[in-house]
């Protein structure tokens, strides 16, 4: 059985699967519920000053029927008083002292900084999260996004907590922001133990197109909410790996965004998380989704080799480059298995219309045939065929030896690109 | 227009076999569909509807758009939705049956976005600029509708003509109830006549004895074009003994009797179906399903031979049908009421086994072992040829006389609804096409 327990910057917990600081979190008693259901960690629902709600809050973004493949958010913070707060967390830390307990904050000032940052360990906090990333409502207070985009304010705000804290701190970064790393590294330089992210993106989910106000409504308007759910895991995804391969980053990361199954959380840990955040698939389906997360990860460490989560961390890492470091002369084709082509020819469609015209239909059969010659190996094809391992991507020998852009404009005699296709003349 | 129907009719004794879809749950199937390129079902439907298309319009919430895209392919596509026998069509061909996951319920979202369309009053036709041509259209059935409104929204005036009471014919007075009840029927008829610039004359029997019964040649007088969609005649008799006793009868008449009006099962017990086809089936699962104890089919030949499709033979086994493979009816018997058939075993050449003689005791026998051509009257006419009793036409419904077109069981030999609107659909640009060469029956009609 593979050791599933993680340390993120210090803060331990059994399973590398936490709920992240959102409407899950709001509370002792649903915490402890999800605790009773397997989940390892929790960032508390973010204190802060007393805030106030509108209704409607929640979006949701069906695509083909699935209900919630994305969702935003106009909610804020804690609208619950500080002090029941923290009488729940301290209770629900009592109750399962070996499950990780982060407390996530958003203030204004150095002062209420120390005290609530002082009152959240004395409540049993095992670690801080800096709320450095709500994009809505908070961030025109001068909180929220309005931190993280500023690697400034970021870095003395984090040198603040550093300073005050007992416990491991956790910097939660925004990805409205066109690079992250400096981000990232900001938090470094203020003593941060750790980063998560991402948090939500800023978005309009969508638009009720009978009354034209966008969604979701309050009233006879709404506004910009947080982006995420399984549609912005790419997003994420490439976040977390862009902190992960840079040299001077270094912190543990807990990885956040679109996390719905233990596929994802694999994803998320292979790119440098060694902790995952999980809130809508958990808002969509309930506390119960992490037993299949668990067993998922452990069955995949299992076949894989992995003891540990360690072991498995940043494990794609070297396999993200940038674009002019990839071999331009490895070459792929489509293959066609006949035999389980069920002749729907999505794959004529697609790369007809949306690809490189060498995929045609052929008399007397439903099954297409691939044109070698012209086929460039973009894998549209494959992606839109319904039937698994029906289509193939091939690798073409040839003599060619692997050159990148980089190498070929540095020196185009020793490191020759291999003759163009599919671009029909 | 027609003979309302009575509200005691017996075939409301039925509910629908394949229930509607909730909104939902169409919107969920159809997300299923893969919008095959060039896709199979388009192939397998005679009417071509584009399937992917209108499908895909439901996914999205479309269903106006999506009715409208079935209608324009086929006309009585509300009716072809219950009735067509999507699982050797559409539903047959879906690339799903390849796949390890049922094929896309076609049919069943057809009839969510047709229903739909009768259910809103959706119109989507309209006639087209009066051409000053006219075509009589014989027989009221499936082919003359769709080749009428077809006509209409070319512009070109249309006459009906039809011998009984009712439109539609065996879409309104043979389909089995469990799949469409007559009122339907006559419901999308209204809808299709609702274009206008369709005359509808009942009653009428063209080339028959009656004073108001036009013949051929008043046809060839009276309008620059004629379609003949006239079906199919009487049932076969099989011509043994005792076939003229009370409580035997063909199996289209009697179909006809309990879809329109009451069919008496007093002292019904015990019923024999004779044939392989699909009226066979329907007869036994509709005597089964009016509360007849013990229904047997009598079929010549082998479960393989059977013309009757095998998804409905597995249902009529579901609903208790027994059936005697490799038999023969060789006499009815009883004094004045069929009381029983007597029934010979065959061999593989189909002749009578030696002590194979069996019999069945029966208060009522249907026989489903096919129907009469109508051809002979139309072959009167110079140029128009038959084969096999069908009347010969080409690929555009063309009879070998000029302006004389025909389509449906007549042209068949008796295949589905949904053929009958293709062939009459084709027909309809075939001769407005004849029209724009300058084709007309009318003396001074043509160009």
């Amino acid at each position: 059985m593979p050791d599933l327990s993680t340390d993120t910057g210090g803060i331990r917990s059994p399973n590398p699967f936490w709920l992240a600081s959102a409407p899950p979190t709001n509370s002792g008693l649903q915490v402890q519920r999800a605790f009773e259901a397997g989940w390892g960690g929790a960032v508390w629902k973010t204190l802060g000053t007393p805030i106030r709600n509108v209704t409607s809050r929640f979006g949701g973004h069906s695509i083909g029927g699935v209900r919630g493949a994305g969702f935003n958010n106009i909610e804020l913070i804690t609208d619950r008083p500080l002090e029941a707060n923290y009488r729940e967390i301290a209770e629900t830390k009592r109750l399962f002292p070996d499950h990780a307990m982060i407390v996530s904050l958003m203030f204004e000032t150095r002062e209420e900084w120390k005290e609530h940052i002082g009152r959240s360990i004395d409540a049993g906090a095992d670690g801080l999260e800096l709320n450095f990333g709500c994009p809505h409502g908070m961030c025109e207070r001068g909180m929220g996004s309005a931190v993280g985009q500023e690697p400034a304010v970021n870095e003395r705000i984090t040198s603040w907590a550093a300073e005050f804290s007992t416990v491991p701190v956790i910097v939660k970064l925004t990805p409205n922001v066109s690079d992250i790393v400096p981000h990232g590294l900001a938090a470094k330089r203020g003593g941060a133990d750790a980063v998560s992210l991402i948090n939500t993106i800023k978005s309009i989910i969508g638009v009720d197109i009978d009354r034209f106000v966008p969604e979701p409504r309050v009233g006879g308007a709404s506004t910009n909410g947080g982006y995420c759910g399984s549609a912005v895991k790419p997003i994420a995804l490439h976040m977390v790996a862009a902190l992960a391969r840079e040299r001077e980053f270094g912190l543990p990361i807990s990885g956040i965004g679109g996390v719905a199954d233990w596929r994802d959380a694999v994803e998320f840990i292979l790119l440098g998380a060694s902790t995952v955040q999980v809130c809508t698939e958990v808002m969509l389906r309930g506390y119960g989704v992490v037993e299949d997360m668990i067993d998922g990860l452990s069955e995949y460490m299992r076949t894989h080799g992995f003891e540990s989560i360690d072991q498995m961390v940043g494990k794609a890492v070297p396999g993200f480059r940038e674009w002019g470091d990839l071999d331009l002369n490895h070459e792929l084709v489509a293959k066609i298995d006949a035999d389980a082509c069920i002749g729907c020819q999505l794959c004529v469609a697609a790369c007809h219309d949306g690809a490189h015209q060498c995929i045609h239909p052929q008399e007397g059969s439903r099954v297409p045939v691939v044109d070698e010659s012209e086929c460039v190996g973009c894998n549209l094809c494959k992606i839109v065929c319904p039937v698994e391992e029906c289509i193939s991507m091939e690798t073409v020998e040839h003599d060619v030896p692997p050159a990148t852009w980089n190498q070929h404009v540095a020196d185009p005699v020793h490191h020759p690109l291999r003759p163009k296709k599919g671009s029909h003349g | 227009m027609t003979t309302p129907l009575p509200a005691t009719r017996s075939e409301t004794a039925f509910g629908d076999f394949k229930l509607p879809f909730a909104p939902g749950e169409a919107v969920a199937e159809a997300t299923r569909c893969l919008f095959c390129h060039d896709a199979p079902c388009i192939a397998a439907c005679p009417t071509a509807i584009d399937i992917p298309q209108f499908i895909r319009k439901i996914a999205t919430g479309n269903d106006r758009g999506s009715a409208k895209t079935i209608f324009e392919s086929n006309i009585l596509g509300m009716s072809c939705a219950r009735v067509c026998p999507v699982e050797v069509l559409c539903v047959g061909s879906c690339v799903y049956n390849d796949l390890d996951q049922p094929p896309i319920a076609i049919g069943r979202l057809q009839r969510h976005a047709t229903d739909r369309a009768f259910a809103e009053g959706w119109t989507f036709f309209e006639a087209g600029p009066d051409t000053g041509r006219r075509v009589a259209l014989v027989g009221g059935g499936p082919a003359s509708l769709a080749a009428a409104h077809r006509l209409r929204r070319l512009g070109h005036a249309c006459t009906i003509l039809e011998r009984g009471t009712t439109l539609g014919g065996l879409n309104s007075t043979g389909v089995a109830p469990y799949k469409m009840r007559a009122d339907r029927s006559i419901e999308e008829i209204e809808w299709v006549l609702a274009i206008g610039g369709i005359e509808v004359r009942t009653g009428v029997e063209v080339g028959g004895q009656g004073p108001d019964d036009p013949s051929l040649e008043d046809l060839e007088r009276d309008f620059d074009a004629v379609f003949v969609g006239a079906g199919l005649g009487a049932d076969s008799a099989l011509g043994v003994p005792g076939e003229d006793l009370l409580g035997v009868h063909g199996a289209v008449a009697w179909i006809e009797s309990m879809k329109l009006g009451e069919v008496d099962l007093a002292g019904v017990e015990r019923a024999v179906v004779v044939g392989g086809g699909n009226t066979a089936i329907d007869g036994v699962r509709e005597l089964l399903g009016l509360g007849v104890a013990s229904v047997t089919m009598l079929y010549r030949g082998t479960p393989e031979r059977m013309s009757g499709y095998a998804h409905e033979w597995t249902a009529a086994l579901a609903d208790g049908a027994r059936v005697e493979w490799r038999a023969i009816a060789t006499d009815f018997e009883g004094t004045d009421r069929i009381e029983r058939v007597r029934a010979a075993r065959l061999d593989d050449a189909r002749r009578p086994i030696d002590g194979g003689e069996f019999t069945l005791d029966a208060d009522l026998v249907l026989l489903a072992i096919g129907q009469s051509k109508l051809g002979e009257r139309l072959a009167a006419l110079e140029g128009i040829a038959l084969d096999r009793g069908r009347v010969a036409v080409d690929d555009g419904g063309a009879t070998g006389r000029g302006g004389w077109y025909a389509g449906g069981d007549c042209v068949n030999g008796g295949k589905e609804v949904v053929n009958a609107v293709a062939e009459g659909d084709r027909a309809a640009l075939a001769i407005d096409a004849w029209f724009a060469a300058g084709g007309g029956l009318r003396k001074g009609s043509g160009a």
